[in-house]
């Protein structure tokens, strides 16, 4: 008896959903033989892990506070991946927008009235994630130069200069030193409607679905789809990929931007250390699992989320390391990839006998 | 009863393979007999590159067995195929554009060394084309190949790895005449030498040049097995089709009216930085076919590529109905009414993983009725297509079907669906008949004419002469990147025609000029 890989002729519809599934129980099982090793019990972790994630509304709420951002950069990055645009730049896009925003709070407020701060400061923070997209875009489209590399390197500098600022110009003077700008003023803090989860929620959840339809009922979307599947016959068809390239990325570091507007005005309501958590690699994962499809990038960030906080919780529970929780998230990543063979593949079994008959 | 019979070096026995909504081969068997050529017969979606995809290890059959020299063999992969010493040329080339020809030779080769040795391979390249006339550059790079010489590097791929059974999918479809006429030396010289090939054609004089033996696939059945020389053209259409085919195509007297395309004085470099243009001139009225004949790469990718806005002209003008299209981006001259049926249709003609029913939306989605306020109306593209599919009589499992999974004779008509229903004043079909059988060749010239009859103005290049005098009311030859001359139809023979295509000027041909 033999196993051997054979091409489908359709891509299964039931494999792109029951490839992330069986990858995410595998994960759990992988994860588990690490959890033996460290001498715990995998089912007694992973229980408290979903307690501590989604066992209580407040602990949900915890999720919620990290599930956002996650769906913001998720679908953000999904977006360009749709165009094999390897846009590895969440992070550094969510930095500098949440640097715009603090920069709105802080030093515009008082000339603007209280309530356009919020508008503004998402805007401000848009326009800067799309400016750090933008350039990696820009390069490439104009350049040939590799996105990957300069979206990746973007982050450190967007990181840099958010440091530079809150340790600098934009200390709080009477911050005894701490690394961090003034409380912004009321105006510009974002509502939480419960525990810490704030209204940043429903706009992640309204640009999820917006994106769904731009993606599959617009003109547009349907470009995007040409272009990131077959960019020579799309640009026969009269369409110009240079400029869709260049789109699509602006509205991409826009929503991860977003993210980063609603880290600093509903989170930390100051510019400071710890608003680059991540979120923006995660994000890479998110998009993957939900196969770049924005609405279950929705549903994916609030799991990623709930991994992140359980971590936090099996360490307080279990003695383990918070890692645990990123271990697990890694460990989705490589059944993943290996998974996605059998949306294009099936596993054929063939007995002696039939070999024989070949 | 006992008479003693040749042993075929290879059988496939009662091959059955079933793809999602299409049964590709069925209970289909095959023999080939060392030193032989055995031709293999069928319109598009007839089963017969399955078949072959199934002997070259690409696809694994349902049931059914494979027999190379009396042994039962199983082919997993093209590389089991290769040891065994059966290679294939796909109609698609399998080569890396960015690599040098000796590089692709050698690619997946088990090396001796550690070190690879390419000034080995490259003689040894060299060796192999002095030996079989294949005229081929080690050093040059795939992507700055015509698709001819393209395929000379497919052929000598197999004879380097030390191929017996040389399967040739529509090898002729690319080709000149006289590249051809070439192609039938080094096959004739090879099986001479002991190795036996399979090829699968749609000119029937090839079929009678070229084989010993034909066999004939209709609808993923093997409907009859006959030796060459026992059978004619005609019989064979009949055989395939299962109904008489015309091979003259009836059309009406040329008509033409104003000039829809002009062309001054275009010269335009290649993608080597080299003049592939050199000062073209011709023009194209309302209601008439012309066609441009020429061995490829002589200009004719540069020239389509101009018009159609995705070359950059270099000195020269394009009109097309009188305005200047000169360096006019693709949508632009899209817009202009300009429809364009691509030289490589899979790499140039379809987004291959997206829908049948997208891909004939990808010229007028930009349109109501299919968008309006800039919504897409998926039920709308849909009706579309679905009209579009019964009009143009493609062979498709249903609308949403990924285009990729369809026959190249199926994807064709999908292009031209499309163009056609798109275009308003001028049609530029590249090599629209390549590879297509007998029944698709017919109806897609019968559609090219329909739109001249229309009052489209057509430009159409071929390197089938045939085709080109069948189709075409005027033709423009072409050779290095000028145009030797321009004869009408009715004038031309095919001598004069092939002499300019060497490169002979019309006066010194003798051709009457149109």
């Amino acid at each position: 008896m033999r196993i051997i890989f054979e091409k489908r002729n359709t891509i299964s519809k039931k494999a792109i959903v029951l490839v992330p599934v069986a990858s995410f129980l595998v994960s759990l099982f992988l994860t588990g033989i690490l959890l033996v090793i460290f001498k715990t019990n995998p089912f007694k972790t992973y229980a408290s892990m979903f307690m501590g994630a989604f066992g209580s509304w407040m602990n949900f709420t915890e999720t919620l506070v990290k599930a956002i951002p996650l769906m913001l950069t998720g679908v953000g990055v999904g977006l360009a991946f749709r165009l094999r645009f390897w846009n590895i730049g969440a992070e550094g896009q969510l930095v500098f927008g949440g640097v715009a925003a603090a920069w709105v709070a802080l030093y515009w407020s008082p000339f603007i009235p209280a309530w356009m701060v919020l508008p503004v400061a998402m805007a401000a923070g848009m326009i800067a994630g799309a400016l750090w997209a933008g350039i990696p875009a820009v390069l490439k489209v104009a350049l040939s130069v590799d996105e990957t590399l300069v979206s990746l390197m973007l982050n450190y500098v967007a990181i840099m200069i958010a440091q530079g600022l809150y340790y600098g110009p934009w200390i709080d003077p009477d911050g005894f030193g701490f690394p961090g700008t003034k409380i912004f003023p009321q105006s510009a803090w974002l509502t939480r409607f419960s525990g810490r989860a704030h209204y940043g929620l429903f706009f992640a959840v309204i640009i999820g679905f917006i994106m769904w339809v731009v993606l599959n009922r617009t003109k547009w979307g349907f470009e995007l789809k040409m272009i990131g599947r077959n960019p020579r016959a799309a640009s026969v068809m009269g369409v110009k990929i240079g400029r869709n390239i260049i789109i699509a990325l602006l509205v991409s570091g826009s929503i991860s931007g977003l993210a980063g507007v609603f880290e600093v005005t509903a989170i930390s309501h100051r510019l400071q250390q710890g608003l680059s958590m991540g979120y923006g690699y995660t994000a890479i994962i998110v998009a993957w699992m939900a196969q770049l499809n924005p609405v279950a990038s929705l549903f994916v960030a609030v799991l990623m989320a709930g991994l992140l906080v359980g971590g936090d919780q099996v360490q307080m529970m279990m003695g383990l390391p918070a890692a645990m929780g990123l271990v697990l998230q890694g460990m989705i990543l490589f059944p993943m990839l290996a998974g996605s063979l059998f949306t294009d593949f099936r596993l054929k079994v063939i007995t002696r006998k039939e070999e024989a008959a070949v | 009863m006992e008479e003693k019979q040749p042993v075929p070096i290879l059988e496939m026995k009662k091959i059955t393979k079933q793809f999602p909504g299409v049964l590709a081969n069925e209970d289909v068997d095959l023999e080939l007999f060392k030193g032989e050529v055995l031709a293999l017969l069928g319109e598009n979606g007839a089963g017969k590159s399955t078949l072959m995809n199934i002997l070259s290890g690409l696809t694994r059959p349902d049931s059914g067995e494979i027999i190379l020299n009396g042994k039962a063999v199983d082919i997993d992969s093209p590389r089991d195929a290769m040891h065994l010493g059966i290679g294939m040329v796909h109609q698609n080339f399998k080569l890396v554009s960015t690599m040098t020809v000796a590089e692709n030779v050698i690619l997946g080769l088990d090396s001796e060394n550690f070190v690879l040795d390419m000034k080995k391979v490259g003689k040894k390249i060299n060796e192999i084309s002095d030996h079989y006339r294949l005229k081929v550059d080690p050093d040059a790079y795939i992507w700055q190949m015509s698709v001819g010489e393209q395929q000379r590097v497919e052929i000598l791929k197999l004879i380097y790895r030390g191929a017996e059974v040389l399967i040739l999918d529509e090898p002729t479809a690319v080709l000149t005449p006289q590249e051809s006429n070439e192609l039938n030396e080094i096959v004739k010289k090879m099986t001479k030498e002991g190795k036996s090939a399979i090829f699968i054609t749609h000119k029937m004089d090839e079929v009678m040049n070229f084989s010993d033996w034909v066999r004939v696939l209709q609808k993923g059945k093997l409907v009859s097995v006959v030796r060459t020389r026992d059978t004619n053209p005609k019989d064979l259409a009949n055989l395939m089709v299962g109904r008489e085919v015309l091979f003259r195509i009836e059309k009406k007297k040329c008509n033409p009216g104003e000039v829809r395309l002009e062309v001054k004085n275009v010269s335009a470099l290649n993608s080597k930085g080299i003049e592939a243009l050199k000062d073209v001139s011709f023009s194209i009225r309302a209601g008439e076919i012309l066609g441009i004949a020429g061995v490829a790469g002589n200009g004719q990718r540069e020239l389509t590529e101009t018009i159609t806005g995705l070359h950059k002209v270099l000195k020269g003008h394009i009109f097309v109905e009188g305005e200047d299209m000169t360096n006019k981006a693709p949508i632009d001259l899209i817009k202009a009414g300009v429809s364009h049926i691509p030289s490589d249709r899979v790499a140039m003609g379809i987004v291959g993983d997206m829908s049948v029913a997208s891909n004939l939306a990808m010229k007028e989605y930009r349109k109501a009725p299919l968008t309006q306020y800039g919504l897409l109306h998926p039920k709308r593209i849909f009706n579309l297509a679905k009209g579009m599919i019964e009009l143009f009589m493609i062979s498709t499992p249903s609308p949403n079907t990924n285009v990729k999974f369809l026959s190249g004779g199926n994807i064709q008509k999908t292009i031209l669906a499309r163009e056609i229903g798109a275009c308003r004043g001028l049609l530029i079909a590249v090599y629209p008949a390549r590879g297509l059988d007998v029944g698709a060749t017919e109806s897609v010239r019968k559609e090219i004419i329909a739109e001249r009859d229309n009052g489209k103005a057509v430009l159409l290049v071929s390197e089938d002469l045939e085709e080109l005098i069948s189709v075409s009311d005027r033709i423009a030859v072409m050779s290095e990147g000028t145009i030797m001359g321009i004869v009408d139809t009715e004038t031309a023979d095919i001598e004069s025609l092939g002499l300019m295509m060497a490169g002979v000027s019309l006066k010194e041909s003798g051709a009457k000029g149109g």
